[in-house]
C-alpha cells in the first residue's frame, strides 16, 4: 500500500509544565493519527522554549497543548511568546485539559481557536483540525 | 521563493524546516528548492542508524549526537517512523529521546513519516537528507523505522550504516541470513548492560570471520546508550569508516552507486506518473478487471498500459 503524496497535516501535541499525566495527550495524538495526520509527540515536562523549538523544526501546521496542572494561564502565554519570537505566528493553536470556563476568553485572546475539555469526542478534535489547519497558506 | 533559499543559505532554521516540508510534499516549489540546494550538498557525513523496533536507535542517535557536540560538531537528525497503511497518519515519537538537544542551536531534529515507502525509510528521504546536508551540518544522522531482516534502503542514502543489535534476540544463524547484516559498516551491540551482550558480540565476530578474505570487516562495538557508554568508540568507528572510504577509493564508488539509485528511482516515478496520467481511471479499472477475471494475464495488461512489448 502506498500513501498518496499529498501534503499531510502535521500536528505537534505537547505537554508544558510539570504534570506527568499524558493519557489525554496520547488519546488525542492517536485520534489525529487515525484521522490521517502526522503527529509529533514530544512527551511530558516540556518547557515553553522546547515546545516552540519543536514546532519550528518540525514545521507543524497545528500545535495542541495539553495541561492538567492548572498552570495554563502562566505557561500558555510563554509558549505563545516563544513561538512569536521564532516567527511562528501562522500556526493553528488548540488546547485541552482541566481548563475552567472562566479562562476561555483569556485563552482565545492568546490565539487558541478551540479548547477541548474532558468528555470531548475525539472526532470533534479531528474535524476541528481538518476544518482549520489549511485555512490559510503558510510561508 | 528566492528569499526562502537566501534565508536558508544564511542559516535560517525556519527556512530549513519549511523547505523540508515542501520537498516532502513533492510539490513543484519543493522540486525547485531541491534543484537550487543540491549543489550545496555533499559536504556532510551521512550516517544511517538502523536496527529492530525497540533496539535503542533513538536513544543511540541522541547519545551519539551528544558525543559529536562534545567534539564541537553540528548535527542534523532525520528520524523516520512508520505511517499507518490504512489512514496514512503517523505518530512521530523519536523526539522524546532527543530532549537534551531540544534547545541546542548546533542540532536540528526533523521527524519524518515513512509514507508507505518500503525499506525502512521514506519516499523523499534522499531529498530531505540533501537539504539537511546543504544547510551545512557536519553530520546528518538518519534513523530508520524499526527494521527487520530486509530493510536495506538506508545504505542507498547514508555513507556509513550503523546496525544496532541487542542481546537475546536470536541465535547466530539469524544473523547469518542474507540481508541487513550485509549493509552494516559498523555493528553495535546496544543494551550492553543486559545479559548475553558478550555472547552476541562474539557470535557476530565469529560470523564476520567467515567473510571472504580481503573484504572489510565491520567493527563490533558495545554501547549502553541510556548511560552514554561506548559512544566515543562509536564516533571513532564512524570516523574510521569515513577515512576508509576516502583512502580506499570507495567513497567515489559509493557516491556513484547512490546517485544511480536516486536517478533511477526518480525516473521510475516520472514514467509511472506519465502512464497514470495518460490512462483514465475507467481504462485502468477495465484493464485490471480483466486480469482479476483471469481473461488477461498481468504481463499483457502491463504491456497494453505502457505500450511497450516485453521480450
Amino acid at each position: 500500500m502506498t500513501a498518496p503524496t499529498t501534503t499531510k497535516i502535521r500536528v505537534l501535541i505537547a505537554k508544558p509544565g510539570l504534570d506527568g499525566h499524558d493519557r489525554g495527550a496520547k488519546v488525542v495524538a492517536r485520534a489525529l493519527r487515525d484521522g490521517g495526520c502526522e503527529v509529533i509527540y514530544t512527551g511530558i515536562r516540556q518547557t515553553p522554549e522546547m515546545i516552540a523549538e519543536a514546532a519550528l523544526q518540525e514545521d507543524v501546521d497545528v500545535v495542541g497543548l495539553s495541561i492538567l496542572s492548572g498552570a495554563h494561564l502562566e505557561l500558555f502565554p510563554r509558549v505563545i511568546d516563544e513561538m512569536k519570537k521564532r516567527g511562528l505566528d501562522d500556526v493553528l493553536l488548540f488546547c485541552g485539559g482541566i481548563i475552567p470556563e472562566e479562562d476561555t476568553k483569556s485563552l482565545e485572546a492568546l490565539g487558541f481557536k478551540a479548547i477541548f475539555r474532558p468528555g470531548t469526542n475525539t472526532q470533534d478534535i479531528v474535524k476541528f483540525v481538518y476544518a482549520n489547519a489549511h485555512a490559510h497558506p503558510r510561508n | 521563493m528566492d528569499s526562502l533559499v537566501e534565508r536558508f543559505l544564511g542559516g535560517d532554521r525556519r527556512a530549513l524546516a519549511r523547505i523540508i516540508s515542501r520537498v516532502e510534499a513533492e510539490s513543484p516549489d519543493g522540486r525547485q528548492y531541491l534543484r537550487e540546494l543540491f549543489p550545496h550538498s555533499g559536504k556532510s557525513h551521512t550516517v544511517g542508524i538502523t536496527g529492530g523496533a525497540g533496539s535503542g536507535k533513538s536513544t543511540l542517535t541522541a547519545a551519539l549526537t551528544a558525543e559529536y557536540r562534545r567534539r564541537s560538531k553540528t548535527v542534523g537528525i532525520v528520524a523516520v517512523d512508520p505511517s499507518s497503511p490504512f489512514t496514512h497518519g503517523a505518530i512521530l515519537g523519536d523526539r522524546i529521546r532527543m530532549q537534551e538537544h531540544a534547545l541546542d542551536p548546533g542540532v536540528f531534529v526533523r521527524s519524518m513519516a515513512g509514507r508507505g515507502a518500503l525499506g525502512g525509510v521514506a519516499p523523499t528521504i534522499d531529498g530531505v537528507v540533501a537539504v539537511m546536508d546543504a544547510f551545512g551540518f557536519d553530520y546528518v544522522l538518519i534513523e530508520t523505522v524499526g527494521a527487520g531482516q530486509d530493510e536495506v534502503e538506508i545504505a542507498g542514502t547514508a555513507l556509513t550504516t550503523v546496525l544496532v543489535n541487542n542481546p537475546g534476540t536470536g541465535d547466530d544463524i539469524q544473523a547469518m541470513k542474507a540481508g541487513i547484516l550485509e549493509i552494516a559498516d559498523v555493528l553495535v551491540v546496544n543494551k550492553a548492560d543486559h545479559p548475553g551482550a558478550d555472547l552476541l558480540a562474539s557470535q557476530l565476530r565469529a560470523l564476520l570471520s567467515l567473510a571472504p578474505p580481503g573484504q572489510r570487516r565491520p567493527p563490533i562495538l558495545k554501547t549502553t546508550a541510556t548511560k552514554g557508554e561506548g559512544l566515543d568508540l562509536l564516533a571513532d568507528a564512524i570516523q574510521e569508516h569515513r577515512e576508509y572510504l576516502e583512502h580506499s577509493g570507495e567513497m567515489e564508488t559509493t557516491r556513484a552507486a547512490q546517485a544511480r539509485h536516486q536517478v533511477l528511482a526518480i525516473a521510475r516515478q516520472i514514467l509511472l506518473e506519465r502512464i497514470r496520467r495518460s490512462t483514465s481511471d475507467a481504462e485502468l479499472s477495465s484493464l485490471v478487471g480483466r486480469v482479476a477475471a483471469r481473461e488477461l494475464d498481468p504481463l499483457s495488461a502491463a504491456e497494453e498500459l505502457t505500450g511497450i512489448a516485453l521480450d
